[in-house]
């Protein structure tokens, strides 16, 4: 093996006990610690300890256990799970274990996956342009930027004092450099530090922050139904609950797409092969809209998928959330996806049911709702370590995948717990193909009035008005499509037909989103502001022109209804157009109402 | 060196033996079991601890004693022999032969587990197959590489189905001569495997076609070995003799009910409804082994078949592989009921894959709006007839009435097909347009306007809409 010469010094070794799928028991481990990393068996599989007792370790393998037989030896590292941080993360496809796996073919020589395969998480051959940001001499602390790397054509990457440091600048270096070169030398109290470009985190322990700040400016998403109804801030956190079907992927990799974030990064944690193959595929191909340069050159991918070792679905998510605090360190916005933490969840489920633990609800071990809350805790808005005074964020948006669609099974409502935006998806609307099947009703969003402020300041106060009567025409709508099924359309008022007939716009025209079509996949603040304007327009001047005698019939079926049904196909740059449309409102309705010129004193109010 | 014998059972249960004092036993290692009178059978490792083995015995611990028999570790995991004159042979669900035929001579050997595909190297799926089922091409267009399983019932014409994709499938401009079906039967009924056979057999289609078959009154335990070897077969036809495999797993009910009984046996603590909690994972590992990989002309696509537990999609089967599979071929007992075959429920089957599938170059620019709209438009037509059916017809909208007869037509002639009919994908599209005429164009919504003025032919525009004037047109039961 390649470690022998990494590990020489490794005091503590183990021989095999037990093995029961991706449970190894070892004895003889004393002196090892809780979330070690060990080497199972002569191939070397990766591990982490996850029990202890006396000299016998638990151990959770991250790689299949097949071939591994009793009195093979165990050799703990000394050291719990960590990932490396360094440039050459972005744009990269790592594994639940920060392998790369474009490597782990190479090294494989196969398609497939083979076991105890050892790849280096960052390049180290690889030659970076480091150009300093502090000279000899300037005095440090942990998080100061010490130098840059342009990492891809939109990410800087830049290289901090790491934790737990600080002091006098001795040297810095210029030019070309590998991350395990050495880039600076700090001294403290006459000891000097040789800082690299490479350095490791523990992924199980949140790095550290100066000051964390309220979620109060939004992270817009492109999604009409999410940005304008149940909008996430920058640093918050979401649930995204919904059976199978339902479009949860689909919204993620919308999410993972468009969201305004910096650095982008999407775990695939138990899901589908070739839906982490699609990202891979398409993230080159499509256009940021802020930089315009390709998605991947601000994206991380981790994949665990499904038929991968259960064991490093668990770590997976860890893994992801480290990478993220790394990039929010240098001051990015970074945006998490999670598809799925439900699989998560069951690989937490299936360890605790090898190691013989006492169940919670539906065999989750009790502590699931812990592990979840403290994953989400590492979500936030907030100034970093530095004297500068940075301000980063992780906006964690984590998919549940609720069985049988039931959002009362432990996975959902332990999330619901710490997650301030749900975005509750529905078979029915699904089944409908209303997509994003985002229902209105049951979702909310915790973050809607403090953002409300911000797009008020923006979009001349006329946003959370819009907003909110946006939503209770559809609240109305729902209690009268209640009463239709009961007695008939017949039975509703004119007033109330036109309700029904806003609150129809409002779910074709603005809510239903197409995230195959090229335009309508993404739509700007300005495009939704717009759209909903234009909707809640027609609206009042319809119900004028109704009170005044206008047919109901016609103006159900004025041409300016078509032309607004397709707004959402306008691109960014013809949204002007938009505005038009409420002279072409205001001509079509005037020519319904029979005394045009009483209706001229109404449209004051409604302009 | 001849692998050391224990004679040291010390239990059984259900399907699990445990075996003291062993020595160098591996984990997943294969074990031959001697029964005192002289029959043999197989199992695996299941759990060591220290020097007591636990194995899950495949054919079952009927007979065996704790005194006469013989337990050998055979060192490696269950590996199948492959060569390409698997093709038109019948195994049974150990992957022995039971045809009468020669026993197959094999240069290579596959670990039946597999290894999971690196998602580095997967390629996408995007070759549309064109299965002459309208329901499937035109709504829930399916691709090369894809696992699209029917969630079917009791009852249920599921296995006319399954049959009728495998005689029909075919992509675009491809031909029949790298196109392989592998068949998996677990837990199938004597009668169902042999419906498979004779169809197989009559259509000319069992030369391009293995089967596995596990019946009702085989062991329950060797279904959990069936799929796996029929999937390491797959492999090796696609990814080593570039071939283009369909592979039909059915019943996976039942496969996940012999997952069950171990998982009791070893007094797991359950999941929902008994299964153990990682079946997700189980079943993952299984679907997952469909797929293209970069630089490989063959494919893996994956039809599994399941029967929903009481019609029951929620049920922890159903449910669980709809979140692995990439879509879902749902029938509806309702259809079935009205005497429509293939009696698909349109609405709530969906194909995940369909965007990648279809469109320009592919299929037809137009297909996606058209499937979009085809199904909103239905959708809307059921519930208005719903509606119709609490107040009267007198209750709706003219535009409801039209979606209301929309609604109808649609399963009459577009849901409805023979169990012969190949239908091209031209004349699925075509048939929808049709279909289309019957609403008023303002309510296109989901339609470019391009494609309105390109493909709506507006003859049946301003007719009545529903009876009496279904203008059977010539593309409607095009032969492909």
């Amino acid at each position: 093996m390649a470690n022998e010469e990494k590990f020489q010094d490794v005091k503590i070794q183990g021989v095999i006990e037990r093995i029961s799928g991706p449970l190894v028991v070892a004895k003889g481990m004393l002196g090892a610690s809780m979330y070690d990393v060990v080497h199972i068996g002569e191939i070397g599989l990766i591990g982490e300890i996850v029990e202890l007792k006396e000299d016998t370790a638990s151990i959770q393998a991250y790689e299949e256990t097949s071939g591994l037989k009793p009195g093979e030896p165990v050799i703990c590292l000394g050291e719990p799970l960590s990932v490396e941080l360094g440039p050459g993360i972005i744009e990269q496809f790592y594994d639940g274990i920060q392998r790369p796996l474009e490597l782990i073919e190479k090294a494989a020589k196969s398609h497939f996956i083979s076991r105890g395969i050892n790849v280096p998480a960052i390049d180290r051959g690889k030659k970076w342009k480091f150009t300093p940001k502090v000279k000899a001499g300037d005095l440090v602390e942990e998080g100061d930027v010490l130098g840059v790397v342009q990492e891809t054509v939109i990410v800087e990457h830049r290289i901090m004092v790491p934790h737990g440091l600080r002091g006098t600048v001795k040297s810095i270096r210029a030019g070309d450099l590998t991350v395990e070169e050495t880039a600076a030398v700090i001294e403290y109290k006459g000891v000097q530090h040789e800082v690299k470009m490479l350095q490791r985190w523990p992924v199980r322990t949140p790095r550290p922050v100066t000051r964390r700040l309220p979620p109060n400016v939004p992270m817009s998403t492109g999604q009409r139904v999410v940005d304008a109804f149940f909008p996430i801030a920058l640093g918050g956190t979401a649930c995204v609950p919904g059976p199978f079907g339902s479009g949860k992927t689909v919204i993620q990799h919308q999410f993972a797409k468009w969201a305004q974030a910096q650095i982008v990064v999407y775990v695939g944690c138990g899901e589908r092969g070739n839906e982490m193959t699609d990202v891979l595929l398409e993230f080159p191909e499509l256009e940021d809209p802020q930089s315009g340069h390709p998605l991947m050159k601000r994206t991380t991918l981790i994949a665990n998928t499904s038929n991968m070792p259960v064991a490093a679905r668990e770590a997976s998510i860890y893994t992801a959330i480290t990478l993220a605090e790394y990039y929010r360190d240098m001051g990015y916005s970074v945006a998490l996806m999670a598809d799925s933490t439900s699989r998560w969840a069951e690989a937490l489920r299936e360890m605790s049911g090898r190691l013989e633990e006492m169940p919670g609800e539906e065999g989750y071990p009790a502590y699931l709702g812990t592990r979840l809350a403290s994953f989400y805790e590492r979500a936030g808005r907030c100034i970093v370590k530095g004297k500068d005074g940075k301000e980063g964020s992780i906006s964690v948006i984590g998919a549940v995948s609720p069985p049988g669609g039931d959002l009362s099974e432990p996975v959902t409502q332990n999330t619901l717990r710490v997650t301030k935006v749900f975005w509750g998806l529905d078979a029915n609307l699904a089944y409908q193909r209303h997509f994003p099947a985002i229902n209105w009703l049951s979702s909310y969003s915790l973050y809607t009035e403090t953002l409300d402020e911000y797009w008020n300041g923006r979009f001349d106060d006329e946003w959370s008005g819009l907003r909110i009567q946006a939503m209770s025409l559809l609240e109305e709508e729902d209690q009268l499509r209640e009463v239709v099924r009961l007695v008939g359309i017949d039975a509703l008022s004119k007033e109330e037909r036109m309700v029904l007939e806003t609150a129809k716009s409002l779910r074709e025209d603005f809510l239903h989103q197409n995230a195959f079509h090229e335009v309508d996949t993404y739509a700007s603040m300005d495009k939704q502001f717009r759209m909903l304007k234009t909707i809640i327009r027609f609206h009042h001047a319809g119900m004028d022109a109704l009170k005044k005698g206008a047919p109901m019939n016609e103006l159900f079926n004025l041409p300016v209804r078509e032309q607004i049904a397709r707004m959402r196909y306008l691109e960014e740059k013809h949204i002007d157009r938009i505005d038009k449309l409420e002279d072409t409102i205001k001509e079509e309705i005037n020519r319904l109402v029979p005394d045009a010129a009483a209706f001229k004193g109404g449209e004051q109010n409604v302009a | 060196m001849l692998p050391k014998e224990y004679r040291t059972i010390s239990g059984l249960s259900g399907p699990l033996m445990m075996v003291e004092n062993t020595a160098d036993v591996r984990y997943d290692e294969l074990v031959e079991i001697e029964l005192a009178n002289g029959e043999k059978r197989r199992g695996r490792v299941l759990e060591i601890e220290s020097t007591r083995a636990l194995v899950q015995v495949f054919e079952g611990t009927s007979g065996i004693d704790v005194e006469g028999t013989k337990a050998r570790f055979l060192g490696g995991v269950l590996m199948l022999p492959v060569a390409r004159d698997m093709l038109g042979r019948v195994f049974n669900g150990r992957g022995e032969p039971i045809d009468g035929g020669a026993n197959l001579i094999s240069d290579k050997k596959l670990d039946i587990n597999g290894m999971p595909m690196n998602p580095y190297s997967r390629d996408f799926p995007s070759e549309f197959i064109q299965t002459g089922i309208s329901t499937i091409d035109g709504l829930n267009p399916m691709v090369r590489g894809q696992k699209l399983p029917i969630f079917s019932a009791s009852g249920l014409p599921h296995n006319r189905m399954a049959a009728q994709i495998a005689r029909q499938a075919a992509v675009i401009g491809g031909g029949h001569e790298d196109f392989a079906v592998v068949f998996a039967a677990m837990g199938i009924t004597f009668e169902e495997a042999s419906f498979f056979m004779e169809d197989f057999r009559k259509t000319g289609a069992l030369q391009r076609t293995v089967l596995y078959i596990n019946l009702a009154d085989d062991p329950a335990i060797e279904r959990i070995t069936t799929p796996r070897i029929a999937l390491t077969a797959a492999e090796y036809l696609a990814f080593e003799c570039d071939m283009h495999v369909v592979v039909i797993l059915t019943d996976l009910t039942n496969y996940c009910e012999a997952l069950r009984e171990i998982s009791a046996a070893r007094k797991e603590v359950p999941g929902r409804r008994g299964y153990p909690g990682y079946l997700y994972t189980d079943l993952a590992t299984m679907y997952e082994r469909a797929g293209r990989l970069k630089g490989k002309k063959g494919s893996i696509t994956q039809i599994p078949i399941l029967t929903m537990p009481e019609d029951d999609k929620t049920h922890p089967i159903p449910d669980l592989t709809g979140y692995i599979t990439e879509g879902q071929i749902i029938l509806s007992r309702a259809l079935h009921r009205k005497g429509i075959y293939p009696p698909v429920d349109v609405l709530p089957s969906l194909s995940r894959l369909k965007d990648k599938g279809i469109g320009k170059d592919r299929t037809r620019e137009d297909h996606a709006d058209l499937m979009n709209q085809l199904f909103a438009a239905y959708a809307r037509g059921k519930e208005a007839k719903e509606l119709a059916v609490i107040l009267g017809e007198g209750a709706l909208t003219e535009e409801d009435k039209a979606f209301a007869a929309f609604s109808d037509v649609f399963e009459d002639r577009y849901i409805r097909q023979g169990e012969y009919e190949n239908r091209t994908i031209e004349g699925t599209l075509e048939l929808g347009w049709d279909l289309l005429t019957m609403i008023p164009t303002k309510e296109l919504k989901r339609i470019r306007d391009a494609y309105i003025e390109k493909y709506l032919k507006p003859k049946l525009a301003k007719s009545e809409p529903g009876k009496g004037d279904p203008k059977q047109t010539t593309s409607a039961g095009a032969k492909g």
